[in-house]
């Protein structure tokens, strides 16, 4: 009978608590520093530590099927745990797709057997992600995935009849549609954020009006026939005015930003440099205040990373060239820390809001995003908001590198991680 | 390249008597002004080149042409430093095929300077010939060069400076000759 | 003078006018017996077009040789970046074997920038036009032109005013332009429809119309822009002959310019559509004179990168000798 004690950590950062996890849950919360040991368990001084619950990223591209080149659901939730994680879902838009059970079964099995974190597998709301047929997503609903989370993200489910249907439909068995937001005319290769910097650049601009339009279209179909709406990977202004407006009407819509939304924008495309080139663009100044306000406040529920590993050769080019996406599961903890705790717009325990229990109840996963408290899953990340974490490739633990954080110093490490009481990360390493 | 001022080795009676004595030399060896061009090199050989014009005219009684020639392009140390600015070339309407070329420049020191005019001026044309006239040769040629036409030999040691002072450029008449002290 | 040349927002005043004066110089070569300098001999310039561009290519081929520079060139077309070789690949290859300037005109913006930061060459590179962001030697050659007719080929050009005409959207010309003649003190109108004009173009160092017939009895200077056929497809403007009366230079215009001014192109012309005949091969225009100046202006872009000492690493700035 393996177990931890916790001793001295401060509980969502608030008063200092010794934690006791046994047998996969937490046996007991105490006054800090009480025990000395506890037979059978191991103990680890926490002083200085924050403990939050074990984060869960609603959105991340594991790769596997299909570009095993770029990331495996090994490597991914290896460094999922490395960023606190221990449940993330996993999108659809893999090779072969993940729309039908089969698939999805298969990828839940792959993270159960890599044992880094649950693995909750998306469904794709349309056959390959074609955006003209939908998808058997209750075969998915009801297979061992357990699917309740259904997305075409890469594309957008522009077609308003086949948008319609799919919030209609999950409505038998609870499932939410989680909606990339583009208006695929209005972004015909498109390469940036259109403004100012993209019209000296000469790169093709995404317009912002592109992201609203279609989210504004979303939410009043879903209020009409009565369903779920998740907005995935916010990034303007005008989309949190949109998402404020559609929740004052009581409209059932949640909303993700990534953290590179809290923190970058488009200015840094002028290097040319392809590390920046994502999918929705880095916005402006204004657009990343909009946002932090809009998750200090509760407009937009959840940080989601939207981790998009690609292979070195595909970010080696010219921009026009290179793919969208970067990475973002190791060091989302600490760029939010930087842009929403240590800006004093977020506590810790509202940082665990939106970082563990929106998530988990958006993604309808029962066993994570709970409190830390006696009984509860012993899911569990400890963070050092003291320490520096240089970002260099060499303490990158996914398969790919395009991280737009490399170089940088970002604040706070995460120093261990349990998955139901075992440890997937302790003292700042992986264990395995 | 810090210097003292260094002694004065010309005054402005000498120059402007040496000058004078050059300008009756070039008449002298080409029998009268027909036919000839000053080409001066920049920046104190086009002055000198304009003064010497102006003291053959008034012995002659005929203007003749005086042209500017830049070098820089045809260098020879170009890779040694940064690109320099180029100056103008100023040529005759007629060019120079046919004519009494002579080149005129304030110092001759390793010749390069008059190797690379002479690359110049072949690309522009054929005189009927080419004389140099120089105001000062301090010697140390690197390459077989020789003026014709020498306002004052000066035999200088490889560590010191000659300053050749022009009223249109530097406010006074004089040459001098500094150590060079390292800054 | 820097290491590369990919931008005109990379080039100050001084840089500007030291290219215009050092290009005047370099125009002689043209009218000499001998059309060469022995100034970059030894050196080799490679000209890396990814875009088809006779014109272009030619003149940086001209300047170079004129320089006695060796040259080598590279088109796409059936090379083995068609079979889908990477830019950098392509980069390594042109660095084994010795490149001391890369001239590149690519389809994608940025591509010369990557190609000068990434780390893949130790020698100059020079953006012939990259996408719709740039072409710094076409504003150059443009600035020269303007010069000469307007200010005897003498200092900048202040209170001068150009009227630039077309699809500025897609015009790497007109970016450079308007960089570039900002820096030299002229007055920039961009006219075109809404439709061809970018998003943000109010941040630019220039005055925007819809209406070229207000502006054209006041310039020193109407540059037309090529206007591509297919954007009518894309909804841009709704036809050829609407885009023609709204936006095109004939006779009409033509003759409303006030004395002096003069006509430009960056080339390769629609004959009736953006530009007449008439006012293509009028008295007014320099359009041919701007392809001969561009040989000029290459020369001496050539020369103040390569001419010189070789700078050490990361693009230093280097003090040219007065």
């Amino acid at each position: 009978m393996s177990g931890y004690l916790l001793r001295g950590v401060s509980l969502l950062g608030n008063e200092q608590v010794d934690l006791h996890l046994d047998n996969g849950v937490i046996a007991e919360v105490s006054e800090p520093n009480t025990k000395l040991r506890i037979t059978g368990a191991k103990t680890i001084q926490g002083d200085g530590l924050i403990a939050l619950p074990g984060l869960v990223d609603l959105h991340t591209h594991l790769r596997e099927p299909g570009r095993e080149d770029a990331e495996t659901i090994e490597s991914g939730t290896r460094a999922a745990a490395l960023g606190g994680y221990t449940a993330v879902h996993a999108m659809a838009n893999t090779d072969p797709v993940a729309d039908t059970a089969g698939v999805v079964e298969q990828v839940w099995r792959l993270g159960k057997e890599a044992g880094f974190c649950d693995v909750y597998p998306i469904g794709a709301v349309t056959i390959g992600l074609g955006g003209e047929r939908l998808a058997e997503l209750g075969a998915m609903a009801d297979s061992h995935a357990r699917v309740r989370v259904f997305s075409d993200d890469g594309k957008c489910v522009s077609d308003p009849i086949l948008m319609r249907r799919a919030l209609e439909y999950v409505k038998s068995f609870g499932g939410v549609i989680a909606q990339h937001a583009q208006e695929p005319r209005l972004t015909e290769g498109a390469q940036m954020n259109e403004g100012e910097v993209s019209a000296t650049l000469g790169l093709k601009g995404w317009p912002a009006v592109a992201e609203e339009a279609i989210i504004a279209r979303d939410v009043l179909l879903t209020e009409h026939v009565g369903s779920k709406l998740h907005i995935c990977h916010v990034s303007t202004a005008g989309s949190v005015e949109i998402l404020r407006w559609a929740k004052s009407r009581g409209i059932n819509v949640t909303a993700e930003v990534t953290p590179h939304h809290l923190l970058l924008t488009d200015e840094l495309a002028r290097g040319y440099d392809p590390i920046y080139k994502v999918n929705p663009p880095l916005r402006t100044a204004k657009d990343v205040q909009a946002l932090r306000q809009a998750l200090a406040e509760g407009v937009i529920d959840a940080v989601a990373t939207d981790h998009a590993p690609h292979p070195i050769e595909d970010k080696d080019c010219e921009w026009q060239a290179a793919a969208f996406g970067m990475l973002g599961l190791q060091s989302a903890l600490s760029v939010v820390q930087q842009t929403m705790v240590d800006t004093g717009l977020l506590t810790w325990a509202q940082v665990a809001e939106r970082m563990s229990s929106k998530p988990a109840r958006i993604g309808q996963i029962a066993n994570h995003g709970r409190p830390l408290s006696a009984g509860e899953p012993a899911n569990i990340t400890l963070y050092d908001p003291t320490a520096l974490t240089l970002i260099s490739e060499t303490n990158i633990v996914s398969k790919s590198r395009n991280s737009p954080y490399l170089g940088m110093s970002l604040p706070g490490q995460v120093i261990a991680t349990f998955l139901r009481g075992m440890p997937t990360v302790l003292n700042g390493s992986s264990i395995r | 390249m810090g210097s003292t001022q260094g002694r004065t080795v010309l005054d402005e009676g000498d120059l402007s008597r040496a000058l004078t004595r050059i300008a009756h030399q070039i008449l002298e060896r080409n029998r009268g002004a027909e036919g000839l061009l000053l080409l001066g090199i920049p920046t104190r050989g086009v002055h000198l080149a304009n003064r010497l014009a102006g003291l053959i005219s008034k012995i002659e009684g005929l203007e003749i042409p005086v042209g500017t020639l830049d070098v820089t392009l045809h260098r020879d140390d170009l890779r040694l430093r940064p690109a320099r600015t180029l100056t103008p070339t100023v040529m005759p309407v007629d060019g120079l095929d046919g004519r009494i070329v002579v080149l005129v420049d304030d110092v001759l020191f390793s010749g390069r300077t008059i190797r690379a005019a002479l690359d110049a001026i072949g690309e522009i044309g054929r005189p009927a010939s080419v004389q140099l006239a120089v105001l000062i040769d301090r010697g140390h040629r690197q390459l077989p060069i020789r003026a014709d036409y020498v306002g004052k030999n000066l035999p200088t040691s490889l560590q010191e400076v000659v300053k050749v002072s022009l009223t249109e450029v530097d406010g006074d008449d004089r040459v001098s000759i500094s150590e060079v002290t390292n800054a | 003078m820097h290491r590369h040349l990919l931008s005109a927002a990379d080039l100050s005043l001084e840089d500007t006018l030291l290219i215009l004066d050092t290009a005047e110089e370099m125009s002689r070569v043209a009218d000499a017996p001998v059309r060469k300098l022995p100034t970059l001999r030894g050196r080799t310039v490679v000209n890396l077009f990814f875009e088809d561009s006779t014109r272009t290519r030619i003149s940086f081929e001209a300047a170079a040789k004129r320089l006695s520079a060796d040259v080598i060139n590279f088109s796409a077309k059936g090379s083995s970046v068609s079979k889908g070789e990477s830019l950098k690949d392509t980069a390594l290859t042109l660095e084994a074997m010795g490149a001391d300037a890369v001239v590149i005109r690519h389809s994608a913006s940025g591509a010369p920038h990557r190609l000068a930061n990434a780390g893949w060459l130790r020698g100059s590179v020079l953006n012939a036009g990259d996408g719709t962001h740039e072409h710094p030697t076409q504003a150059l050659l443009d600035a020269f032109t303007m010069r000469r007719h307007l200010r005897a080929g003498k200092g900048d050009l202040s209170g001068i005013q150009v009227a630039i005409v077309g699809d500025v959207l897609h015009s790497r010309v007109a970016r450079s332009n308007v960089i570039l003649l900002a820096t030299l003190g002229a007055q920039v109108t961009l006219v075109a429809p809404a439709t061809l004009l970018p998003v943000g173009v109010e941040s630019w160092p220039c005055s925007v119309s819809y209406d070229l017939d207000s502006v054209i009895a006041k310039v020193d200077v109407v540059m037309a822009l090529r206007v591509q056929l297919e954007r009518m497809n894309a909804a841009f403007f709704p036809s050829a002959r609407e885009y023609s009366r709204r936006f095109g230079l004939d006779s009409t215009r033509l003759a409303r310019l006030p004395d002096g001014a003069i006509v430009m192109h960056p080339g390769p012309m629609n004959r009736g559509l953006e530009i007449s005949a008439e006012a293509a091969d009028g008295l007014r225009s320099v359009i041919v004179e701007q392809v001969a100046n561009g040989v000029s202006v290459r020369m001496a872009v050539l020369y103040l990168l390569l001419g010189g000492a070789q700078l050490a690493e990361h693009g230093q700035k280097a003090l040219v000798e007065a």
